[in-house]
C-alpha cells in the first residue's frame, strides 16, 4: 500500500449552515461559540483508512466543520502492507471476543508498521486523537508531556482476548484520555473514558430527505404494497440479526392483522455465511408473497433511505449489536421503532419513550401488533425518537462532543 | 422597570461524559452505586438527564427511574424515584439521600426483588461540565428576549435548572435577573414557577417568551 492522505478537496462538503435548517441557527451557533475558545489550535486525526468503513465516512463530514470552525485540523491515515492488515483484522476480531492464536510475529509486525508510521507521519499538533487500535501503538511518537493525545475507540471492548489487549494496553495507558461509543463497551482503565456515542449525518444519502416520488419508485420497483403496513429490518443477512426471528415474529402478527415483511440488507456476494443464512430465511419465509427479501448491492443507500421512509414500522431484533446505526436511522425519519434491548440500542430506544424494547420473538410480536394498533402512540414515539436523534446522535453533536473534550484538555492542562 | 447595572450575560455550556467504573445488574446493586456513586454521577443521572430528554413530558424524569421501570420491570418503584421534584434541591447530596430513602425502604418491603437479575445492566455515568462565556448578553428585557432566541436548548437548561446548584437559591438565573437588576419580582416568581417536567425545553421557552412579551406590553 503506498502513502495516503484523504482528498477531502473533493469530498462531498457540508458546511455548517447546511444544518441550520435541521438544527435551528441557536445549536450552530453554540458549536461557534464553543469553537471561539479554540480559534487556531492544531487537530490531528489518525486512522487507518481513508474510504470505507465507518471512521472514514464520519472523519470524512467532521474535518471539514472542523476547519470551518476555525480550528485547523489534520487527518492521516497510516499504511502498512496487507500482511499487516491482516494482522490488524485478526486482532479487532479477537477483541470482539474470537479465539485467536497469538503468535509473537503477528505483534512484531503490529510494532515495526506503528513505528514505520511514527517516522513518516509528523506530530506536532495540539490535539492527537488516534482511532481504534491499528495505530494505537503512535502513542510512543510523544516523547515529552507535549499536546493532548486521545485514543478513540469504535469497538466493543467488553470481551476482548486476553492476550491482544494484554499486548495493546500498556500502549492505550499513556493516553491522556480514551473515548468509547457505548459505556458496556468500555473497559476499566486508569485514564479518564468519555462516552462519544457514535453519529448519523442528516444530509448524507442514507438520510437525507427524500421526494416522495421516488419513495414510491422505490417500493413499487420491490413489488411493495404501500396499502397495507410495512415492517422493515435493514440489516445483513447475519444470525446475530436474527432475521429468521423477524420473520417469526412476522408470522405471529400476521394471525392478527394483515402486513408486510420488509428484510433488506448488503449483498451477500462477499460473504458466504451471508448466503446460507439467506437460504435459511428464504425456508422460513415460505414462499409468502408478503415477505420481501431484499439482497442489495452495497451502493443502496438512497434506496434504503426510500425503505426505512416508506415503513410503518421498523425492527431491529439482533442478537447482539454494536451501537444500531439503523435503529439511529429510523429514529431520525420518525418510524417507530421495535428492538431488542442489546448493544448500544437501549441508549436510543428509551422503552415506551422513543420506541419499545422486547427480548423475544413473542415480545417482538407484541410490540409489533400493539403499534399497528396505536398509530397515534407509534407517531408519537417516531417524533420523540427524532428529538433524541437530533439531540444526541448527529454529526453536530459529534463536533461539539471534540470540541467540548479538547476545552477540557486546555481546562485542565 | 428599572435600568440594570448589570447586563445578563449569557454562558455557552457543554458536557462531557465519563465513564466510570460502576455498574448494576440488581436492584441491590443500584441502591449500592447510588451510595457511592460521586456527585457529578448524581447530576448527570438526574438533572443533566432531565436536560437530556428535554423533548419527554411524561413519565421520564431521571435515570435512575426509567432503569427501574425497564430494566427490573418495578414501576412502583419507579414512580416514586421519579417524583423528587429536582428544582428543590440545592445540593446533590440531599438528592442522593432521598433518592437512597426511597430504595432502601423500598428494598425492605420487597426483599425477595433486591436480586432479580435486570434486562440489561445499569452504568453509573459521570458529567463534565464546560462552560464558557458566550458572547451575548443583554441590558434591556427585549434584548434579553431576543437573546434567548438564539440560545441552545443546553445553554437554557444551564441557566434556568443547573443555576439552582450553583446559586444555591431556590431559582434560576433569569429570575435573579429579572428581580435584581430589572426590579420585575413578578415576572421574577412567574418564570421560577414554569414546570420542566410537564413541559419540554422547548415549551418552558415559549412560556417565558410569553411572560416577557406580557412584560413589554404592560
Amino acid at each position: 500500500m503506498t502513502l495516503t492522505r484523504p482528498d477531502t478537496q473533493n469530498a462531498h462538503v457540508m458546511t455548517l449552515d447546511s444544518y441550520v435548517l435541521l438544527l435551528g441557527a441557536s445549536e450552530i451557533d453554540e458549536l461557534r461559540a464553543l469553537a471561539a475558545q479554540l480559534s487556531g489550535r492544531t487537530v490531528q486525526m489518525v486512522n487507518s483508512t481513508a474510504m470505507g468503513g465507518g471512521v472514514a465516512e464520519i472523519l470524512n463530514r467532521l474535518i471539514p466543520l472542523i476547519q470551518e470552525l476555525g480550528l485547523r485540523p489534520r487527518w492521516d491515515v497510516i499504511t502498512g502492507g496487507e500482511d499487516f492488515f491482516e494482522v490488524t483484522k485478526a486482532f479487532h476480531n479477537a477483541l470482539h471476543g474470537e479465539p485467536y492464536q497469538a503468535r509473537k510475529e503477528s505483534f512484531d509486525l503490529f510494532l515495526a508498521t506503528n513505528e514505520m508510521n511514527r517516522k513518516r507521519l509528523e506530530f506536532d499538533c495540539e490535539f492527537t486523537v488516534i482511532h481504534d487500535p491499528q495505530p494505537v501503538a503512535l502513542i510512543e511518537a510523544r516523547t515529552r508531556q507535549e499536546g493532548h493525545w486521545i485514543w478513540r475507540c469504535h469497538i466493543d471492548l467488553s470481551h476482548p482476548n486476553p492476550e491482544v489487549w494484554g499486548f495493546l494496553r500498556p500502549f492505550v495507558y499513556r493516553y491522556d484520555g480514551a473515548m468509547f461509543s457505548a459505556p458496556q463497551f468500555a473497559r476499566q482503565l486508569p485514564i479518564p473514558q468519555y462516552l462519544s456515542y457514535p453519529c448519523i449525518d442528516p444530509l448524507s444519502e442514507k438520510n437525507v430527505d427524500l421526494d416522495p416520488a421516488y419513495i414510491q419508485e422505490v417500493v413499487e420497483r420491490f413489488g411493495i404494497d404501500r396499502a397495507r403496513p410495512i415492517i422493515t429490518q435493514i440489516s445483513r443477512f447475519d444470525r446475530l440479526k436474527d432475521p429468521i426471528g423477524v420473520v417469526r415474529a412476522y408470522q405471529i402478527v400476521r394471525r392478527y392483522m394483515d402486513c408486510q415483511l420488509v428484510l433488506a440488507g448488503g449483498s451477500a456476494a462477499d460473504d458466504p455465511e451471508g448466503e446460507v443464512v439467506l437460504e435459511e430465511v428464504r425456508r422460513e419465509a415460505k414462499d409468502d408473497p408478503d415477505i420481501h427479501l431484499l439482497n442489495l448491492p452495497p451502493w443502496s443507500a438512497s434506496e434504503i433511505n426510500a425503505l426505512q421512509r416508506a415503513s410503518t414500522i421498523i425492527v431491529q431484533k439482533s442478537l447482539r449489536e454494536g451501537f444500531g446505526l439503523t435503529v439511529t436511522e429510523a429514529l431520525w425519519k420518525k418510524k417507530p421503532v421495535v428492538a431488542s434491548a442489546v448493544g448500544g440500542i437501549p441508549a436510543q430506544v428509551i422503552h415506551k419513550h422513543t420506541g419499545l424494547l422486547a427480548h423475544s420473538i413473542e415480545g417482538t410480536a407484541y410490540q409489533i401488533r400493539f403499534l399497528l394498533s396505536n398509530p397515534a402512540l407509534a407517531q408519537k414515539l417516531g417524533e420523540q425518537g427524532y428529538e433524541h436523534v437530533r439531540e444526541n446522535f448527529l454529526i453536530t453533536t459529534n463536533v461539539k462532543r471534540y470540541l467540548t473534550i479538547f476545552l477540557h484538555s486546555l481546562q485542565h492542562s | 422597570m428599572k435600568k440594570p447595572e448589570n447586563p445578563f450575560r449569557f454562558v455557552t455550556v457543554s458536557y462531557l461524559t465519563q465513564i466510570g467504573n460502576q455498574s448494576a445488574t440488581t436492584l441491590g446493586e443500584l441502591r449500592d452505586g447510588l451510595e457511592k456513586c460521586s456527585d457529578a454521577s448524581i447530576f448527570y443521572h438526574t438533572f443533566q438527564s432531565l436536560g437530556r430528554y428535554h423533548f419527554l413530558t411524561e413519565g421520564y424524569s431521571n435515570d435512575f427511574a426509567q432503569w427501574v421501570l425497564a430494566g427490573l420491570n418495578c414501576p412502583t418503584l419507579a414512580e416514586q424515584m421519579a417524583a423528587p421534584d429536582i428544582r428543590g434541591y440545592l445540593a446533590l447530596s440531599d438528592l442522593r439521600t432521598d433518592l437512597l430513602h426511597i430504595t432502601d425502604e423500598y428494598c425492605r418491603s420487597h426483599p425477595l426483588e433486591v436480586d432479580r437479575p435486570a434486562f440489561e445492566p445499569f452504568y453509573f455515568l459521570e458529567s463534565i461540565e464546560v462552560a464558557t462565556p458566550h458572547t451575548l448578553e443583554a441590558w434591556t428585557l427585549e434584548e434579553f428576549r431576543q437573546r434567548v432566541e438564539h440560545l441552545s436548548n443546553a445553554s437554557f437548561h444551564y441557566h434556568f435548572l443547573v443555576s439552582r446548584l450553583r446559586l444555591g437559591l431556590r431559582t434560576n438565573d433569569f429570575s435573579v435577573w429579572f428581580e435584581n437588576e430589572l426590579g420585575l419580582q413578578a415576572l421574577a416568581q412567574r418564570t421560577d414557577r414554569i414546570d420542566v417536567y410537564t413541559n419540554t425545553l422547548e415549551g418552558a421557552r415559549a412560556k417565558l417568551y410569553t411572560f416577557i412579551d406580557r412584560e413589554l406590553a404592560a
